[in-house]
Parts: structure tokens; C-alpha cells; sequence
């Protein structure tokens, strides 16, 4: 089943009278279960593209179907429910609430959810559990270190039961055995089933993923992919 | 829900102690001088209007006088005398009267009881006279009845001031003979008529019919005392009742002494019209204060949205929906407008008890001001006028978080 389909999706981002062609056609499917990743060089428009797959931004022309269900003009509450059920974010500067503590941060989305206080702790704690963070679950994140705030991150990301995660660049701001840390725990959680589009520039990352997306100048340049797993693209 | 998002509100507000305390001054601040203001006002109403005495606000007293016109071949200079068939004359053919009365003076004579003596206005009046002085307090006994008129009785209501004269404290003056003018009258009632500062206290009213058997004059009377029916306008009453006298008594119409009269409603109206005006002021004033304090509360809100713009980004990409932004902060500013104004409320009214009880204790009385106190309605307007206005300082700060993109929010440093 197609989780993910663009079809001929137009984004310009505009300055003043000045109209920026950002995504200029983007055919793009991603299959339930698959472990994608999108390539790029800066300005290739690859985190354009998250934040629409991820409904935190708009687009001018084309169509986005998530999950089946058509994305475009969702208004405010919509997308925002829609964020909330069916995605989950892992963002480079990790993006906790300082001043809330490692339990709290990952209970943020069944919050949203209307989730109770004591079952939003209780369910948080078994995903901070599951990234090996149960001894932190009180610290704040001043008191986490790189890696460890990814995590918490990858929990609350998870907690939420999406049906998609979005990574953007999960691993940029993280030392090399950090990184692959991080990197099998979200191999780990593809593993489970989630479907996974990662945003990065690092090669050896993406040759971890089954289905690397090259952009070039808004444009999906060539497909190529390693044989970690059959392809599954149709 | 509702309790995590007013935990979560508390947190915040925690967060920046300081700036919510000094926000929050603002606001009580201008309801309190609001509060404290329009009680100041109040008790200044209170005090003009206490110096009214015991007269009702809209009685109108006709008497005549000598004529300074020359009319239908009379001269000028000419005594015109009103008597009882004037009365009924202006009761009968004037219709919006709601209260007439005439009222005979002899001027002032000796009073006696036992050794002691005053000296007091002596006046004539029928049954009617206190339906028009309608605010006279009776401390002791009653008022002038229709029997004591038909039989003649020789009664006497006597003001505070004779009764203080002639009685030793502690004795009461109703049932006791004294003379009037060596005339030997029964106390039946005792009055106290603030107006004149008191001085209207300085008075004997004997019934009409009694004053004439007694001291002469026939049906003379000295002044004719009216009120308009409820809803009739005074000032055209008065108009009518003086143009009908005149009349009768041959006086021109643009004669000023021949028919005098004076209507209770013109001061009436221009100090209450001058309340008016100073309550506006102390309108102005107050909302003027108590906007300086929104405008610290929406200037608050302002830095507040700014300062977590961040964290509003976070929370719309984890799924916080536009209402679920804009609630809180909304709250947020009402929690802090209408606390601090509550407050503010409490406290104003809290001072200007403190001072009308201070006044009542000392005994002192001020002038021009008397029980400073905010009704309820006006203290009711307040709050919802704070609630009102707090909702509206947090909601524009709240709208542009809950327009502003995610990806922007979470850009922002």
C-alpha cells in the first residue's frame, strides 16, 4: 500500500515580488514500511520537501495523499490532527521544550491527543524505555547529552503511534559513534513496521536506508538504491 | 484537560515572576484608583445632596408678592394676596398635580412649657403639608391629621430644635401642653427638617384651620407648595400654576414680583447635572488608568509570544491545533487581568468602607462629602469590563501565534 504519494508538487517560497521555484514537479511514493532517504546539497530542496510531507508547510500546485487521505488545504486544526495521528518528527536540534523533563517532552503529542496525565507518564515512560533512557526520565534536557536528547526525541516521535516518521537530518548535530547509535535505533523502529523518510547529506547514512531520493535543483534527480532489503518500489 | 492546561498557564506564569507581578499592578492599579474614584465621587453626590436637606427634589412653592407691572389701568406697587380658593383653583383646573398644599407664616413667636421658652416661625398648614415634604422625619409622635383640621384641634408638631429648648433630655415632648404664643396647644408630633442647615427645625406647625381660629388672617394663605404628578414635567406645571394666578389676580403676565415662584428642580438639576459631568470625568480618568494597564498586560502577552515562539512551533508539529495555541494564552491574560483586577476591586472597596466607617466612628461631618461607597452594578460593569478587556489584550498576541507556520516558529531563536 502506497503510504506516501506526490504528484506533480510546486513550491515557490516568495520575497517581496521575487518568486523562489523551490520543488518543481516532485513525483514521489513511498510504500508502507519503507526506510527512504532523501539526498541533497544545500538548497536542493530536500527540507522543503519534509515540511510538506510532514504538513508543516504548504505547496502552490499538485497533490499530497497521506496514508490515503488527501493533504492539500487542510486548515489549521486539521493539519494540525493530522500531524498528530499520523506523523512523527525527529528534528537535528533535537526541538525539546526546555523547560520540561524528559518524560514530559515525550508525553507532549498524547497530550494533544487528550490523553490523561497518568496514562500519557505511563506510556512515555515505556517508549524512553525502549530508546534506553529509563534512569533519565527526570532530567531536563540541559542535563542530556547529544545523543541522549535525540532519543527522547525518537520516543516522542513514536509515542504517538504514527504511522510515518520524519527525520531531518536525525544525526547532523551528533558525534560519529552517536550517530550510528541513533541510526540503528531508528533501523530498530523500521524494524517494527513504521514507515521512515529520512533527510541527509551523509552518504553512509543513506546507504543504511532501502531507497535513496536524490534532489537536484527541486527536482528528483535519479533513484537509486542499495539491495539492503528488495525493493519495494512499484 | 482543563486542569493541565491551567497547570501548564501557572507554570508559565512562575516562569516570569516578576513581569506578571508588575503586569499584574498595572491592572489593579487602574481598577483600584477606578473604584476609589468613582466612591469619592459617590460620596461627594452624597454630601451636595444631603445639604438638599429634607426637601424632595422636585417641589415647586408659589407666594406672592407686589406687583412691579402696571396692569388693565392698575398701577404697579399693588399687594396681591393668595388665599384658599386659589388652592382649589389650581387643583381643580390644573391637572398633573400630584401633591398641593398651602401654607399660612405668622412669623416668629414665643413658645412656652413649664419655666422654660423658644422662640420659633409659627406656621398654618393642612394635612397635606408633609405629603409634599414627604422626606421630614417624625422622630416622635405624628404628623397633622384631617380630624385635627375638621375639628379645630389645638395641636402642635414641633421642630427638634424647640423640642431640645423646652424639654429636658429624656422627656418626652408628645402629650405635653405648651403655648404658643400664650395659646395653650398639645405636643402631637416632633419633626426634624434638615433643610436650612437645620434651621427649618426652629418651627411650630399648627393645623390651618386651628392657626386661623387662633391668630386671624381668614382664608389668607403665604405660599402655595405643589408637587408634580409622577411623570408630569415640573417646569411646564410651574408654568401653568403661576400664568393661572396671575390670571385671578389681574397680574401681567411678565410681571416678575406679583407672582413669585421657585422650582426645587432647577438646582436639583444643575447639581445632578454637574454629577454627571464628574462622573464622566471620573470615567475618563479611571479607564484612562485601567488602559494603561492593558495596554501593559497586551504588551506582555506580546513579548511573551514572541519570547516562545520556538516552543509554539514544537508544539503545532507535535499536534497542537490553532485553539489549543490561542486557549491558553487567552487565559493566560484573563487569569492575570482578572485576578489583579479582583484584587484591585476588593481593595478599592475595601478603602473607601474604611473611610466611610472612619467618618461615621469620628462623628465628623465633612463638607460637601458623606458615605463614599461603589454600587453593585457599577462594581458588576467593572469586572466584566476587566474580564472583557483581558480576553481582548491577550487575543491579538494570541492570533499571530496561532497564524504564524510551524517551520517559521521553530526557526526562530
Amino acid at each position: 500500500m502506497d503510504m506516501i504519494e506526490l504528484q506533480g508538487v510546486h513550491k515557490y517560497y516568495r520575497t517581496g515580488d521575487q518568486a523562489l521555484h523551490v520543488l518543481k514537479g516532485i513525483d514521489l511514493t513511498i510504500r508502507e514500511g519503507e526506510l527512504v532517504s532523501i539526498m541533497g546539497s544545500s538548497g536542493s530542496g530536500k527540507s522543503t520537501l519534509l515540511n510538506i510531507l510532514g504538513i508543516l508547510d504548504g505547496y502552490d500546485s499538485g497533490s499530497y495523499v497521506l496514508a490515503g487521505q488527501q493533504m492539500g488545504h487542510l486548515r489549521g486544526g486539521e493539519a494540525a490532527r493530522m500531524r498528530n495521528q499520523l506523523l512523527g518528527f525527529i528534528f537535528q536540534s533535537f526541538n525539546l521544550l526546555p523547560f520540561k523533563n524528559a518524560v514530559e517532552n515525550v508525553a507532549l503529542p498524547l497530550y494533544y491527543q487528550g490523553v490523561g496525565r497518568r496514562e500519557r507518564n505511563h506510556r512515555a515512560e515505556k517508549f524512553l524505555d525502549m530508546v534506553g533512557l529509563a534512569e533519565r526520565r527526570t532530567f531536563m534536557p540541559n542535563q542530556l547529552s547529544g545523543g541522549e536528547k535525540q532519543r527522547v526525541a525518537i520516543a516522542r516521535a513514536l509515542v504517538g503511534s504514527p504511522k510515518v516518521i520524519l527525520a531531518d537530518e536525525p544525526t547532523g548535530a551528533l558525534d560519529s559513534h552517536t550517530t550510528q547509535e541513533v541510526m540503528s535505533l531508528l533501523k530498530d523502529v523500521h524494524q517494527g513496521g513504521k514507515t521512515i523518510v529520512l533527510v541527509t547529506h551523509e552518504m553512509d547514512l543513506a546507504s543504511q536506508t532501502q531507497r535513496q531520493i536524490f534532489l537536484k535543483d527541486g527536482q528528483i534527480s535519479t533513484r537509486q538504491h542499495f539491495d539492503v532489503q528488495p525493493e519495494t518500489v512499484g | 484537560m482543563m486542569l493541565d492546561g491551567l497547570q501548564e498557564i501557572l507554570f508559565t506564569l512562575r516562569q516570569n515572576k516578576l513581569r506578571t507581578l508588575l503586569t499584574a499592578f498595572g491592572v489593579f492599579w487602574g481598577i483600584f484608583m477606578l473604584i476609589v474614584l468613582l466612591g469619592a465621587g459617590r460620596g461627594m453626590q452624597n454630601g451636595v445632596l444631603d445639604d438638599f436637606g429634607s426637601d424632595v427634589l422636585d417641589f415647586i412653592i408659589v407666594w406672592s408678592g407686589d406687583t412691579s407691572v402696571a396692569y388693565r389701568g392698575m398701577g404697579l406697587g399693588r399687594h396681591i394676596r393668595l388665599d384658599r380658593s386659589d388652592v382649589q383653583a389650581v387643583s381643580q383646573q390644573i391637572s398633573g398635580i400630584g401633591v398641593i398644599s398651602g401654607e399660612t407664616v405668622l412669623g416668629r413667636g414665643l413658645i412656652n412649657y413649664a419655666n422654660k421658652n423658644s422662640n420659633a416661625e409659627i406656621h398654618g398648614i393642612p394635612d397635606e403639608y408633609f405629603d409634599v415634604k414627604s422626606d421630614v422625619p417624625f422622630n416622635l409622635g405624628r404628623r397633622v391629621d384631617p380630624l385635627d383640621i375638621d375639628q379645630i384641634r389645638k395641636v402642635a408638631l414641633i421642630g427638634t430644635t424647640v423640642a431640645e429648648r423646652l424639654f429636658s433630655a429624656g422627656e418626652d415632648p408628645v402629650g405635653k401642653d405648651i403655648r404658643v404664643k400664650d395659646v395653650v396647644m398639645k405636643v402631637v408630633g416632633v419633626f426634624y427638617d434638615k433643610g436650612n442647615r437645620g434651621r427649618n427645625s426652629e418651627r411650630v406647625y399648627l393645623p390651618q384651620s386651628t392657626f386661623t381660629r387662633v391668630f386671624g388672617g381668614s382664608d389668607r394663605i403665604d405660599a402655595i407648595w405643589l408637587r408634580p404628578a409622577p411623570g408630569v414635567d415640573g417646569f411646564e406645571l410651574e408654568k401653568k400654576v403661576v400664568a393661572l394666578l396671575k390670571r385671578r389676580h389681574d397680574v401681567a403676565p411678565d410681571d416678575r414680583r406679583g407672582v413669585n415662584s421657585f422650582n426645587m428642580a432647577t438646582p436639583a438639576q444643575n447639581v445632578l447635572g454637574l454629577f454627571v459631568g464628574i462622573n464622566v470625568f471620573i470615567w475618563f480618568v479611571g479607564l484612562g488608568t485601567l488602559m494603561a494597564g492593558i495596554v501593559g498586560v497586551s504588551n506582555i502577552m506580546i513579548i511573551t509570544v514572541k519570547e516562545r515562539t520556538r516552543e509554539i512551533g514544537i508544539r503545532k508539529a507535535l499536534g497542537a491545533t490553532p485553539f489549543s495555541i490561542v486557549g491558553p494564552l487567552l487565559l493566560e491574560s484573563t487569569l492575570v487581568t482578572g485576578i489583579a483586577g479582583y484584587l484591585g476591586l476588593v481593595f478599592g472597596v475595601g478603602l473607601l468602607e474604611l473611610v466611610a466607617m472612619g467618618l461615621r466612628a469620628a462623628g465628623t461631618k465633612l463638607p460637601y462629602f458623606m458615605n463614599p461607597e461603589v454600587n453593585f452594578r457599577v462594581a458588576v460593569t467593572a469586572i466584566l469590563l476587566l474580564v472583557t478587556v483581558g480576553v481582548l489584550a491577550g487575543l491579538m498576541p494570541a492570533l499571530r501565534a496561532a497564524k504564524i507556520t510551524p517551520i517559521e516558529a521553530m526557526r526562530a531563536e
